[in-house]
């Protein structure tokens, strides 16, 4: 290995496989998706991996890195490559479908599962609705909502990895924005899909999730504001 | 009672025993770094807490805060490396909370009794 190349190495196979070293080059401002694209296209063709606007924007690239989950193509090699070497892998929490690529079925099932979708009160002959951006609501709602679906969180989750059917930090935080959005209508229903077993309650504020967001959301805290829902909503008898 | 809102309440019970205890916890360690400056002996134990009314809720309190508590942290525990599922978890946690009932209040009633 030389400084102008570096050794990385990355997983090949499914749940078994093995480790494929490769010597890269090293070039300014490199990403890890820039090291995983090199070697496909100069390497090794048949390395499988996913990725799509390269700029942080689809959430589809990440993988974990020296032990990390990251969103790869806005991860510099230089901020993780600390021992001069790279180790990729796919995410952890979710089957891998062949070498870098894992199957995200049951991350967005979960989402499904949660009830974290738009649930809409008026139709498009109503007017818009006024929501005030300094209203407190509407501002817990801001601070959670720029989700990229990329499952870095959960794939950092031990919470994921013990117990099953954990619906995730990503389901959560996301019904976590919609329980703030004044002009939803799916509240209740919402808030029985995420208490219980496997709901917001099973988190244990390890806050991985918020160590990792790529886009440096807080999960951990909108799981904390949906465990005090829950915990109002079990007292009233509405859940 | 739903699923959901019996998790959920049991939840809330966990935390709210958590702030009992760590209040007579507190209590618990003061009176301990208080008593033994110049050693400590089982007479001056029972003598102070033997018979004693405010001592004997003092340590009841304290005792079902504890079995309120810590079985559903258990119950999570065998939950996330386990794979018992929901019902067996649920007995299990009523079996660990009466059995920290039994013996904190044999314990409890039993210093009481010295002193009465
Ligand atoms: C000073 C008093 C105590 C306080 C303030 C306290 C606080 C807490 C809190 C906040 C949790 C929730 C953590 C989570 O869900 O991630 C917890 C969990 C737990 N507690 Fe306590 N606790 C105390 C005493 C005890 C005692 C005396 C026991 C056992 C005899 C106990 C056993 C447990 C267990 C087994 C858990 C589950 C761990 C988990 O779910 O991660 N605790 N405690
Ligand atoms: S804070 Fe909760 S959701 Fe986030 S990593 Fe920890 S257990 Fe998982
Ligand atoms: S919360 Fe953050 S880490 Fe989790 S899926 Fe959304 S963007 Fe990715
Ligand atoms: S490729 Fe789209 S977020 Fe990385």
């Amino acid at each position: 290995m030389s400084k102008d190349s570096l050794t990385v190495e990355i997983w090949r196979g499914r749940e078994e496989g093995r480790f494929d070293t490769f010597e890269v080059p090293r070039m300014a401002s490199q990403t890890v998706l820039d090291i995983v694209t090199y070697v496909q296209r100069n390497l090794d063709p048949g390395l499988s991996y996913r990725f799509a606007c390269r700029v942080g924007v689809c959430g589809s690239c990440a993988m974990t890195v020296n032990g990390k989950p990251r969103w790869t193509c806005r991860t510099h090699v230089d901020k993780v490559a600390d021992e001069g070497t790279l180790r990729i892998q796919p995410l952890k929490n979710m089957p891998v479908i062949r070498d870098l690529a894992v199957d995200m079925t049951e991350f967005f099932e979960k989402w499904t599962k949660a009830k974290a979708h738009f649930v809409p009160t008026t139709t498009r002959h109503d007017d818009f609705a006024q929501v005030s951006p300094s209203d407190p609501k509407r501002k817990e709602a801001t601070a959670g909502i720029e989700c990229i679906n990329c499952g870095v969180c959960y794939s950092a989750c031990d919470t994921v990895a013990w117990l099953g059917d954990y619906l995730g930090p990503a389901a959560l935080n996301r019904a976590w924005t919609l329980h703030n959005d004044v002009r939803d209508g799916g509240q209740s229903d919402r808030i029985k899909a995420i208490a219980g077993t496997g709901g917001c309650q099973a988190c244990h504020s390890h806050q991985s999730c918020f160590e990792l967001c790529p886009k440096h959301l807080n999960p951990t805290a909108s799981i904390a504001g949906l465990k005090r829902a829950t915990a109002k909503a079990a007292l009233k008898g509405e859940i | 009672m739903t699923p959901e809102r019996a998790e959920t309440l049991e939840w809330l019970m966990q935390r709210v025993s958590a702030m009992v205890l760590a209040v007579c916890v507190i209590v618990h360690l003061a009176v301990i770094v208080i008593a033994v400056q110049g050693g400590v002996t089982s007479k001056e134990i029972v003598a102070r807490v033997g018979g004693s009314v405010p001592w004997l809720a003092f340590y009841s309190v304290f005792v079902i805060a504890v079995a309120l508590h810590a079985p559903t942290g258990l119950r999570n525990i065998l939950r996330e490396y386990t794979s018992l599922g929901r019902r067996a978890t649920h007995w299990i946690m009523a079996a660990v909370c009466v059995l920290i009932l039994v013996m904190g209040f044999r314990a409890v009633v039993g210093l009481y009794g010295l002193g009465a």
